[in-house]
């Protein structure tokens, strides 16, 4: 199956600053690592070395996050759109009270 | 220096004020070159919590979407410190997703919201002046 991807922001550099990519695979690992080969620079950015999703990393085939159906086995067929997207988190919780000066 | 539009600004504030005692988190859609918000994505804090905050990850693929079928983008992300300043904590710069972004500050720790905006690259915080305009 052939699938567009669409890439963050933060990831387009690796992938030549496009926003949409092609990739070959019949589940979103084997599409994610045809990324990887084709771009090198996005290898260790979505799939970690022991083959399981970056923690801060979320990955949608069409509407649906991959961690609630069979993460990277998750099929794909060749009209899906697999996006992936930096979890977005952070907060207070060990904030200084002070500015800096 | 970021700019916003009145509209985005009262939103991110309402946002936040009607989030407590949570903190609130959103994103913000605009013209990456021109630092230009056009439009706030206020979202789902998935932690639920006073001290932390996690966008809630379908409503980012909604306004990512959104933001780009209007030839956008999400330049950056705002969330409030409902008791600390308005300044990015070791968390927020560590969890930064995108060095080319905007990180917003919602301080709601006095009576009157404190809104102050960062650029995070690497663990430099550089403060960045918000321009409001009407429009």
């Amino acid at each position: 199956m052939s699938v567009t991807v669409h890439l963050p922001t933060v990831l387009r550099s690796h992938a030549g600053g496009a926003k949409d990519v092609t990739a070959d695979g019949a589940t979103v690992g084997e599409v994610l690592t045809a990324l990887a080969s084709e771009y090198p620079g996005l290898s260790g950015q979505v799939v970690n070395a022991d083959g399981t999703l970056h923690k801060f990393v979320n990955v949608y085939v069409n509407d649906d996050d991959v961690r609630y159906m069979s993460a990277l086995d998750t099929p794909v067929t060749d009209s899906d759109e697999v996006s992936i997207l930096p979890a977005v988190a952070g907060g207070a919780v060990d904030s200084s009270r002070s500015l800096p000066t | 220096m970021l700019h916003v539009t009145e509209a985005v600004y009262h939103q991110m504030v309402a946002h936040c004020l009607t989030g407590l005692p949570e903190e609130a988190c959103g994103l913000l859609g605009g013209d990456p070159e021109a630092a230009a918000v056009v439009t706030c994505y206020p979202t789902r804090n998935v932690a639920a919590s006073a001290k932390l905050y996690t966008v809630d990850p379908k409503e980012h693929l909604r306004a990512d979407r959104d933001a780009e079928s209007g030839g956008h983008s999400i330049i950056g992300v705002f969330h409030s410190h409902t008791h600390t300043e308005a300044y990015p904590s070791p968390t927020d710069v560590t969890q930064a997703p995108d060095p080319t972004w905007h990180y917003v500050l919602v301080s709601l720790r006095d009576i009157r919201p404190v809104v102050r905006s960062y650029r995070i690259v690497g663990e430099v915080i550089t403060e960045e002046p918000v321009t409001v305009s009407s429009r």
